[in-house]
């Protein structure tokens, strides 16, 4: 008892000002280097703060971002979801294919078709307990075969005509489809995630599934809940973007997966599950974004360079991650 | 109170795991009012009882009533929602969420669109925590909480919902004791507005101040069942591990010999072993050739010793010297160089490597101190391994055969070996004969008598009483973390152990709030 001088009934103490800083470089970091890098751009190149330009750059971003939303709830839950590439390419056959049919059945078709499989992909995880990585890797694998199996191997083109065209390629003021779509979907999953009773219990798990079931919340629905939404997504990029290329591409979204595994992570969510956000997960979409832009103003540098730059911002994402689990665990 | 109509009643149920019978046809009233204490040493079935009343088990046979109605939880969250709040011994929080989201987690308030009113739930998170006595920023992340804090908050979260049965599972197992008097505060008023408290702990003290009722678990049984205040602590103990308390004197069923020869020098001096909260100044020595007993109940410090002598847990103060040399404390790897063997309790976890061969588990941790540059020789190796399956009778068809295929008497004799291999001066043996068959049973104790002839220095701790008294020449008492007493050669029987374990005055510095549980 002597030995002890801590008073329990006070706090904080433990929150040592090394921590803060790390939470804050986790949390914050993705945010604060994409204000830095944009006021440095905007210094640096006369055209990169034009309108048309921030456009492309969100625009180029649009269609991973809607993955993205997906896969931040799906990692913070303690999960991962490597089968969305493959769902974006199966999202565009798809469209592709019923466009001809009946057009506003290619916007309604691949998100169900994608989101049931999505599910499926839950049940698996939720209620037979198998390892999300093995469960949508063979996604990954099987759905990729689906849709060249769907398309013939070959791309399908879309009537340009068709009113379908205008989800990819029309604007409203001025604005791209695809990006209101998209910032409408940040803007539900950020309120969903941060208020609300379903995104609460997201967080719960992620952070420890055992003690979440033992409060008695609802573990398994959960799961299939955000699975089913990070497949719909993806079918709906993949929807989205057939309607920009006027194609369905079998091919399209090849290692979509990792890019937005990486923009989720670059945004600060943990990748132990637990910890994170939506908003940081934007700014990690449009960081990657952005460096591809600026790689492309500079146009002496190859493509090399945007892997460099979002590899090295993902090991220092990493690392303070690492530093905030173990912490976590002492 | 004695006529109401129980409010859980659990009816002969029986539960099986594989190779277990966890729960043997028991049955168990909680009365509305009544604070029910559940007792019973590791492994008599308290846990399991506890999971099949909240639905993360379900019986193989028998019913569960709640407020008189037939119930089947298939999850925890079908009791809780049915008034049933369980608040278990290890903090079951989310540390990276906030204190309010971790009291509002899945019944939050709601604003406007359905949406979580933020405001609203930290101001009564707030509110609630007061009413509990703990102060805290309620938007702080748990985790940067003390762990009793935090316990305390798990508390206030289960019993903030309309329940009408309480179970808390070693709930003061990480409580200062000042916060102790809040809880029992708490289940008195819970006590008056009827909610039935079932109360799991190992702490006589507590359970004689909070408890009404008392049913006493053992190996999947009940073994007894009644008002607490009738049962004396002696009756208690004798119940919990089984004894009669006139035949507590019977002998001579172990495979212990006589008492040994011992040396004057002790080979392990341990001095005022200190982890807050849950050893206090412990003090033990061993000589050559002694084997000695560290006695006491569940959550008495037994394991927590075993641990801090070996380095395997940081400890707060205390000393320890092995063959007259200071030895640092905290670090296994000086434990070990200074000649110390442990063999812990859970062997599957913390010992044997199941998929490695015989001759691989053996030699495992000596392959340092058999290596010349770098490179072992493979005869070296044979050659010990021989020797050691021959001393210790190690049954198995090659050294080549995996572990897991064999016995669980075979493999702690491997785990043996392989300790032996590295010439220790002290062997710590906790519960060596836990989930071993009779035969092999005693073997192994042959085996430590026969060590200790040889001139080894043993500590054992067992749960089995007749273990402890003809095993050991000299028995240390563990009472709550901290030394109550010492018995040495006839002294030792099994009736002054347990009138030491109910009654044993604490040599420490007098503090009683600890004891922390190490298993469940």
């Amino acid at each position: 008892m002597a030995t002890r001088t801590a008073d329990p009934h006070t706090t904080g103490g433990k929150f040592t000002w090394r921590e803060r800083l790390f939470t804050t470089l986790q949390k914050r970091g993705a945010i604060a280097v994409l204000i830095l890098v944009v006021a440095v751009s905007a210094l640096a190149f006369d055209n990169f703060l034009t309108a048309q330009n921030l456009q492309n750059i969100v625009l180029q971003g649009a269609f991973l971002g809607l993955i993205v939303v997906g896969m931040t709830f799906v990692i913070i839950s303690g999960g991962i979801d490597l089968s969305v590439g493959s769902l974006l390419a199966l999202g565009g056959v798809l469209a592709a294919l019923t466009v001809p049919v009946f057009w506003p059945l290619a916007l309604i078709l691949p998100p169900l078709f994608c989101g049931l499989i999505g599910f499926g992909n839950g049940l698996l995880i939720a209620k037979a307990k198998m390892a999300p990585f093995i469960v949508t890797l063979a996604g990954l694998l099987g759905i990729r075969g689906l849709a060249l199996a769907f398309a013939g191997e070959r791309p399908i083109g879309i009537d340009g005509g068709s009113p379908f065209a205008w989800f990819g390629q029309g604007q409203i003021f001025g604005v791209a489809v695809p990006i209101i779509v998209v910032l409408v979907a940040f803007a539900v999953g950020g309120l969903v995630l941060a208020r609300t009773s379903y995104g609460r219990v997201i967080f719960a798990i992620g952070g420890n599934e055992e003690s979440a079931r033992l409060m008695g919340l609802p573990v398994d629905r959960t799961k299939i809940i955000a699975y089913t939404t990070s497949g719909a997504l993806a079918g709906l990029a993949g929807a989205l973007l057939a309607a920009r290329l006027s194609a369905g591409d079998p091919n399209g979204g090849l290692a979509w997966e990792l890019d937005a595994i990486s923009a989720v992570v670059v945004g600060g969510t943990l990748l132990t599950g637990g910890a994170g956000s939506i908003s940081g997960s934007l700014a990690g979409v449009l960081l990657l974004s952005i460096l591809q832009n600026l790689i492309n103003q500079v146009g002496t540098l190859g493509s090399y360079a945007q892997q460099l730059v979002s590899g090295f911002f993902l090991i220092v994402v990493v690392v303070a991650q690492a530093y905030l689990t173990r912490r976590q665990r002492v | 109170m004695e006529q109401q109509a129980p409010v859980l009643e659990v009816r002969r149920v029986t539960k099986r795991f594989p190779g277990v019978l966890a729960l043997d046809d028991i049955s168990f009233e909680l009365r509305p009012g009544e604070v029910h204490a559940l007792v019973g040493e590791n492994g008599a079935g308290k846990s399991t009882l506890i999971k099949v009343i909240t639905g993360v088990y379900r019986p193989d046979e028998g019913q569960i009533l709640f407020q008189g109605e037939e119930v089947s939880f298939s999850e925890p969250r079908e009791s809780q929602e049915a008034g049933i709040s369980t608040i278990y011994q290890e903090v079951n929080l989310i540390p990276l969420l906030s204190v309010a989201q971790n009291v509002f987690l899945g019944r939050e308030p709601r604003g406007r669109l359905g949406l979580i009113d933020r405001d609203r739930m930290n101001r009564e998170a707030d509110e609630i925590l007061k009413r509990y006595g703990i102060r805290a920023d309620v938007t702080a992340p748990l985790r940067s909480l003390g762990l009793g804090v935090q316990q305390m908050v798990a508390i206030a979260r289960a019993i903030s919902v309309d329940a009408r049965a309480v179970i808390m599972d070693e709930p003061t197992s990480s409580l200062e004791a000042r916060e102790v008097e809040t809880l029992f505060g708490v289940i008195r008023q819970l006590r008056q507005e009827g909610v039935g408290v079932i109360y799991v702990s190992h702490r006589l003290d507590e359970l004689y101040e909070i408890c009404d009722r008392v049913t006493v678990l053992r190996d999947g049984r009940v073994a007894h069942t009644g008002e607490l205040a009738e049962l004396s602590r002696l009756q208690l103990i004798a119940h919990m591990l089984g004894r009669e308390l006139a035949d507590v004197q019977k002998e001579g069923a172990t495979g212990f010999g006589e008492e040994h020869e011992t040396a004057e020098e002790p080979v392990l001096q341990a001095q005022g072993l200190t982890q807050h909260p849950r050893l206090r100044e412990v003090s033990l020595t061993v000589h050559p050739g002694e084997v000695v007993g560290l006695a006491g109940l569940l959550g008495a410090g037994r394991s927590e010793t075993a641990k801090a002598i070996f380095g395997a847990e940081p400890v707060d103060s205390g000393s320890l010297k092995v063959g007259g040399e200071e030895v640092k404390m905290g670090s296994p790897a000086a434990a070990i160089k200074a000649g110390i063997a442990f063999l812990p309790e859970d062997r599957k976890s913390e010992g044997i490597i199941p998929d490695l061969s015989v001759k691989e588990n053996i030699v495992a941790a000596a392959l340092p101190r058999l290596a010349r540059a770098g490179l072992v020789s493979e005869k070296a190796q044979d050659e010990l391994v021989e020797e050691f399956m021959q001393s210790l009778g190690i049954k198995a068809s090659s050294p080549d055969q995996p572990v897991r295929e064999l016995s669980g008497g075979n493999q702690q004799k491997v785990l043996l070996a392989r300790w032996l291999c590295m010439n220790p001066k002290v062997l710590i043996l906790d519960e060596p004969t836990r989930g071993i068959d009779v035969g092999a049973k005693a073997e192994i104790q042959k085996l430590v008598d026969d060590l200790a002839v040889k001139g080894l220095g043993v500590i054992l701790i067992s749960s089995e009483l007749d273990e402890m008294t003809e095993g050991s020449d000299r028995v240390v008492a563990l009472r709550d973390g901290a030394v109550v007493g010492l018995l040495s050669e006839d002294e030792i029987t099994e009736g002054n152990l347990m009138e030491l374990l109910a009654h044993g005055e604490d040599s420490g510095n007098g503090a009683k709030e600890n004891g922390r549980d190490a298993d469940g």
